[in-house]
């Protein structure tokens, strides 16, 4: 099952949407973007725990060190103040650099860890930053459709 | 070769249905002729300009208005009270005024025109999710109840409530608000402000709280300056000085001749006092007395008379007309009733009362010694009489300035003229 699918490109030609999990937004910590670790009940036949643990981590933290409120920060906004926010419209921001990582490395954790194992990261910013959306593709070509965890109503969820 | 393309989200509606064309070519029949941008397919009430780079509430509310009056009042300064602040101060105050005119303007527009923190609505998986997750505690598979408006959870050891919004499809994050103008659920929303044409959130707020103090700092700027230029106005500058404008133009008192002694001598030296006394000074009354009667002309002769009685030289033409007359006169005179308030009563009928009766005294002759000039009878007569009343006329002449024993002469010493003196006249004054 993990190497069906060998990129993402495979993944296209030959999986089906099976359903889509959605990991929310943790706010115990105030309005600081950061999403919950909890294991879905629906990837627990998908990948292992610990790989996405690590995902969900890695993006916690990328998330905090835009958001984090310290000299860099301080200093941008206020030049970007001073300079009554003209500067916006020539330089790219803190936080729009570190969304670039972090669009990166999703890129990268689904080629190498959630691709081969028929699952996809949608980056959150697609979403609002509400849900990060994991889709689970099924083989097409296999006789068994079904789903793991899945409800009978996932297909009509389109 | 995965690294060096631009991931895609995958289509779900692509994946559905496979082609079997090869994946790096775009299939015709899945994509539109021209992909449209997720601008022109935005739920909210919202209008987008530059293909989407700007974004407005639909109710641009009273943002022309609030940018025409900033134009207005800007332009009015720069044109009205900049060139002359200039002459007379600094260069400075139209750069100043200038670069908070740009800070307000910016601002303003970056508040109009940025995205307040719109949250995007749900997608329909996702819209289904939350009803999956919210139906689950009860068991139960209905989908006609709707599902329960709040979602507690807990930040920073307090509880808070996240409510649902129906519209957004999504349990609002904390701080977060659904705007019924815009139709859209806006993070850490503040209000929604018709003045700037759109609402403020978590992404323009610190463009909203710069517009605020700029133009408060701006219309503070403005209004300073116009008061300057008021102060330093040419009549304000009169007014501190005690000028007049004839007097400034001509240069009275400037030293129009190269002399710098010369000043205002009208002046009090003090601002305030020459304010004081221009602004505040007693009202001088109207002195044509337009609503006063024209005189008829029988009043005309009469009144020569009465003016030229506290005349010196009229005494040798009282000698010469009859006394009596001139009498009647004189008890008509202003002078005689208002000097002699106490004596009126006395005085009026003293003079008014025929003569003959008066005999000769022996203070007659001192008196026509002095007097030098009678030579009828009859004036003596009534000196005579005179002289007795004078006498108690003289105690309430409130104008006696010595003591001297005759009261002829306290009364002639008010006079200038001495040897035009007429005893007979002496207890008029």
């Amino acid at each position: 099952m993990a190497t069906e699918f060998h990129n993402l490109q495979e993944l296209r030609h030959s999986a089906s949407l099976a359903t889509k999990v959605f990991i929310q937004r943790d706010y115990s910590d105030s309005t600081i973007c950061k999403f919950q670790t909890k294991f879905p009940a629906e990837l627990d036949s998908r990948i292992e725990r610990s790989l996405f643990e690590v995902t969900m981590k890695t993006l916690n933290c990328y998330y905090a060190e835009a958001e984090k409120i310290g000299g860099q920060s301080y200093l941008e906004g206020c030049l970007a103040c001073a300079t009554a926010y003209i500067i916006f419209l020539c330089m790219e921001t803190r936080y729009e650099k570190i969304l670039k990582k972090i669009s990166m490395y999703i890129q990268e954790q689904n080629e190498k860890v959630y691709a081969p194992r028929g699952l996809l990261l949608t980056d959150p910013i697609e979403r609002g930053m509400r849900v990060i959306e994991i889709s689970i593709f099924e083989d097409s070509g296999s006789t068994s459709s079904s789903s793991s965890g899945s409800s009978p109503t996932s297909s009509t969820a389109q | 070769m995965m690294k060096n393309r631009e991931y895609q989200q995958i289509d779900p509606q692509a994946l559905a249905t496979p082609t079997p064309t090869p994946p790096p070519r775009p299939l015709p029949e899945h994509k539109p002729k021209r992909a449209r941008r997720k601008w022109e397919v935005f739920p909210g009430k919202n209008r987008f300009y530059c293909n989407g780079r700007i974004i407005v509430a639909r109710q641009s509310g009273v943002l022309p208005l609030t940018l025409g009056l900033i134009l207005l009042t800007s332009g009015l300064f720069f044109v009205f009270d900049c060139p002359f602040l200039v002459k007379h101060l600094t260069s400075c105050i139209p750069a100043i005024g200038g670069v908070l005119f740009v800070f307000v303007v910016i601002s303003l527009f970056q508040t109009s025109f940025t995205d307040p923190g719109i949250l995007p609505r749900a997608t329909p998986e996702e819209a289904a999710d939350i009803e999956k997750q919210i139906d689950n505690p009860t068991g139960s598979s209905s989908s006609y109840r709707p599902p329960p408006r709040t979602k507690e959870v807990i930040i920073n050891q307090q509880v808070v409530k996240l409510k649902y919004c129906f519209t957004c499809k999504i349990f609002r994050p904390p701080r977060t608000s659904h705007c019924s103008l815009c139709d859209n659920c806006v993070e850490r929303f503040d209000h929604h402000c018709p003045w700037v044409g759109n609402c403020v959130g978590k992404r323009n707020y610190r463009f909203f709280y710069t517009f605020v103090v700029s133009l408060s700092f701006l219309t503070a700027f403005i209004f300073g300056c116009v008061t300057t230029h008021l102060a330093l106005s040419f009549h304000t500058y009169l007014v501190a000085a005690n000028l007049t404008t004839n007097e400034d133009i001509k240069g009275s008192w400037s030293g129009k001749s190269g002399n710098e002694d010369v000043g205002n001598p009208y002046s009090y030296n003090s601002m305030i006092k020459n304010c004081c006394s221009v602004l505040c000074g007693p009202m001088p009354p109207s002195l044509i007395d337009r609503r006063g009667f024209v005189p008829s002309d029988d009043s005309v002769q009469t009144s020569p008379v009465e003016i030229e009685l506290p005349a010196a030289k009229n005494d040798i033409n009282m000698c010469t007309h009859g006394t009596k007359g001139l009498l009647e006169t004189a008890s008509r005179s202003p002078l005689l009733t208002s000097s002699c308030p106490q004596a009126k009563p006395q005085a009026a009928p003293a003079f008014l009362e025929p003569l003959p009766e008066v005999t000769p005294s022996p203070a007659l002759e001192p008196a026509k010694t002095t007097a030098g000039r009678q030579s009828t009878n009859t004036p003596h007569k009534h000196h005579s009489h005179h002289r007795s009343k004078g006498k108690q006329a003289s105690h309430h002449t409130h104008k006696t300035s010595n003591s001297s024993p005759r009261p002829h002469h306290s009364h002639s010493s008010r006079r200038k003229d001495s040897k035009n003196r007429d005893p007979k006249f002496s207890s008029l004054r």
